[in-house]
């Protein structure tokens, strides 16, 4: 039984005259793997940057869990369960990568300033406590050996999997990650892909943004195709890879 | 923290030192005992300051604002000016929480602004603090103007007035020596809530903002509120420090609130090191004492060798500055004694 985990309706965004989103909606279903791909400036990455919160929407709503979110700042969404990664990695770069997990911690989590400067019991518990599953997560992508080394000396496969571990932090009920294996090479991406294959298995949803069309269509349940903003086909990997309207607008004329 | 027995005795040591100081500056004149107040005054300014710039990344050149808040709270509650005589232990942390409230006052509208653009604005806020203070004279005479607030109480506990010297065991407790065992006592206080502020979730936050905003909202941290949190923890402290100055002084005047002093409040911060509670302090302690060292050296040194005064030392003191700045961000551009993180970034480029 496939039960509607986000959904969009109708979603534009415009920057000055460019239509960069035009009414795309879509339904992501709890616990599959949903691929968002695109040629080159096809709003991928806006309508990412629109769901968490980043860029305000010129029109539509998104729902998640059958209520409307609000998408007024990413914090919220955040939140509401939906966690992000960047195209371009954002990690904190001065901070170790434990304490980069412990940052994605935050959100639920609740020590505030007084219990902090008297260091409370209950404070002293809860930083037992995130420091705890800060160091399960990073155990859990696999780099719990860097755990105390700079973000930013980490190697790129490894920030990738330190933003993955971050966003998880936050509890999310859906992890969108935008083009995680940009850049990497065929050996990061195939530890990637068993990594997001994980994912999926402990029973999280995923939303994938992918430049690699064979990653993307080996790895989703369902694929969604941009192209000018608008939403050209949603279907299983071999249907998107047989319509004639995908070929024609991204594979290109020849599909091996 | 774990610390070995080492650590204990060294800290130990330290205390003993900081315990038999003033007496020690005391033989050599009372000024040094009051310059010593004012060096630890700037060390409790520069750790408000460090929360916001050094934790945060959030650039203030407006920081004296909160200075002169605190300072003029204490001189309108403890003077003839409106004949109220508060304890300063009321006054105290009604300063801190009036200073608090500027911060929150301050940091709202800046919200989204950064860097350059937040140093011009709350540069603005310090001047806009220090010319309110300079025409709330009329039509009701608030501050007094230019003219300053004079004869404000000293502390006051029990018997013991802090402007007048008492014996205890043979000692001789002057006014500026009472003054420096309270500061001691703040400066406590100050340097435990900025280290466990610092370990805490919240320190963590605002770290993560000045990394990397986007990605710390991205993350789920409210940047709002907790930008909000370090311009209000930021403001508190200097609010505490004005204070003290007030009753220490016994006078307030707009002219100490002057843009020069954020300035200088910055120089200790970014000189000592960013981020770093030690460094921070290292920072202000040098830059306190530098100034004094050049009065009584630079002086007699110019009228021995010339026979007159050719250069005043004040100027020499931003020469001094300048040319200091100018070095630590050429060779050593974290600071003299750097965050813990930075530090091992640089160990790091080394290997």
């Amino acid at each position: 039984m496939t039960e509607v985990l986000l959904e969009a309706r109708g979603i534009a965004k415009r920057f000055g005259g460019v239509q960069a989103l035009k009414d795309v909606s879509l339904t992501i279903n709890r616990g599959e793997i949903y691929g968002l791909i695109g040629p080159n400036g096809a709003g991928k990455t806006t309508l990412f940057n629109v769901f968490t919160g980043l860029y305000p929407r010129d029109g539509g709503e998104v729902l998640c869990c059958g209520s409307p979110l609000n998408l007024e700042s990413p914090h919220q969404v955040a939140a509401a369960g939906i966690a992000r990664t960047f195209q371009n990695i954002r990690l904190f770069g001065n901070m170790t990568a434990l304490e980069n997990v412990m940052v994605g911690r935050h959100l639920r989590t609740k020590a505030g300033v007084i219990q902090a400067i008297l260091r409370t019991r209950a404070e002293r518990t809860e930083e037992a406590a995130i420091r705890r599953r800060a160091d399960e997560l990073l155990h859990y992508v696999g780099i719990a050996d860097r755990a105390d080394d700079l973000a930013r000396h980490l190697s790129y496969g490894d920030q990738r999997r330190l933003e993955i571990a971050r966003a998880l932090a936050t509890e999310p009920k859906l992890l969108a990650l935008d083009e995680p294996a940009a850049g990497m090479n065929a050996t990061e991406t195939a530890a990637l892909r068993g990594l997001i294959e994980g994912l999926r298995r402990d029973g999280l949803t995923v939303l994938l943004i992918e430049h690699d069309v064979k990653l993307v269509l080996g790895l989703c349940d369902r694929v969604a195709v941009l192209d000018y903003g608008v939403k050209i086909a949603e279907d299983v990997p071999e249907a998107v890879r047989a319509n004639p309207k995908v070929i024609e607008a991204y594979l290109g004329a020849s599909v091996d | 923290m774990n610390m070995t027995g080492r650590d204990k005795l060294g800290l130990a040591l330290i205390a003993v030192a900081l315990i038999a100081l003033p007496f020690v500056l005391a033989s050599a004149g009372t000024a040094w005992v009051r310059i010593t107040n004012f060096a630890v005054l700037f060390v409790l300014l520069s750790l408000g300051l460090n929360i916001v710039v050094g934790f945060a990344g959030l650039l203030d050149l407006g920081y004296v604002a909160f200075y002169a808040v605190g300072a003029y709270v204490y001189a309108l509650l403890a003077s003839p000016h409106f004949g109220l005589h508060l304890p300063f232990w009321v006054i105290l942390p009604l300063g801190a929480a009036v200073a608090c409230v500027a911060g929150v006052i301050l940091g709202a509208p800046t919200l989204r602004l950064r860097g350059d653009y937040l140093a011009i604005v709350t540069l603005g806020f310090g001047e806009i603090v220090r010319i309110f203070m300079n025409n709330l004279s009329s039509p009701i005479n608030l501050t007094n103007g230019p003219k300053g607030i004079s004869r404000i109480d000293s502390f006051q506990i029990g018997p013991v007035n802090f402007a007048g010297s008492d014996t205890f065991a043979g000692l001789v407790f002057s006014g500026p020596i009472k003054y420096y065992y309270f500061l001691m006592l703040v400066l406590l206080g100050v340097i435990v809530i900025n280290r466990r502020l610092q370990d805490s979730r919240i320190g963590r936050a605002w770290v993560a903002i000045r990394e990397d905003e986007i990605a710390a909202k991205a993350s789920g941290i409210n940047t709002r509120n907790i930008k909000l949190l370090a311009f209000a923890m930021g403001a508190s402290f200097g609010g505490i420090a004005g204070g003290m100055f007030a009753a220490m002084q016994t006078f307030v005047s707009p002219e100490s609130f002057v843009l020069n002093e954020s300035i200088m409040v910055l120089s200790m911060v970014v000189l000592g090191g960013m981020g770093n509670i030690w460094g921070v302090i290292a920072g202000a302690v040098l830059l306190s004492f530098v100034p004094e060292l050049l009065r009584y050296t630079v002086e007699p040194a110019q009228i021995a060798l010339f026979g007159k005064l050719l250069i005043d030392p004040e100027v020499l003191r931003m020469l001094v500055f300048g040319a200091a700045l100018v070095l630590t961000m050429r060779f050593r551009p974290a600071g003299l004694w750097p965050e813990t993180r930075h530090r091992r970034e640089m160990s790091e480029n080394r290997a």
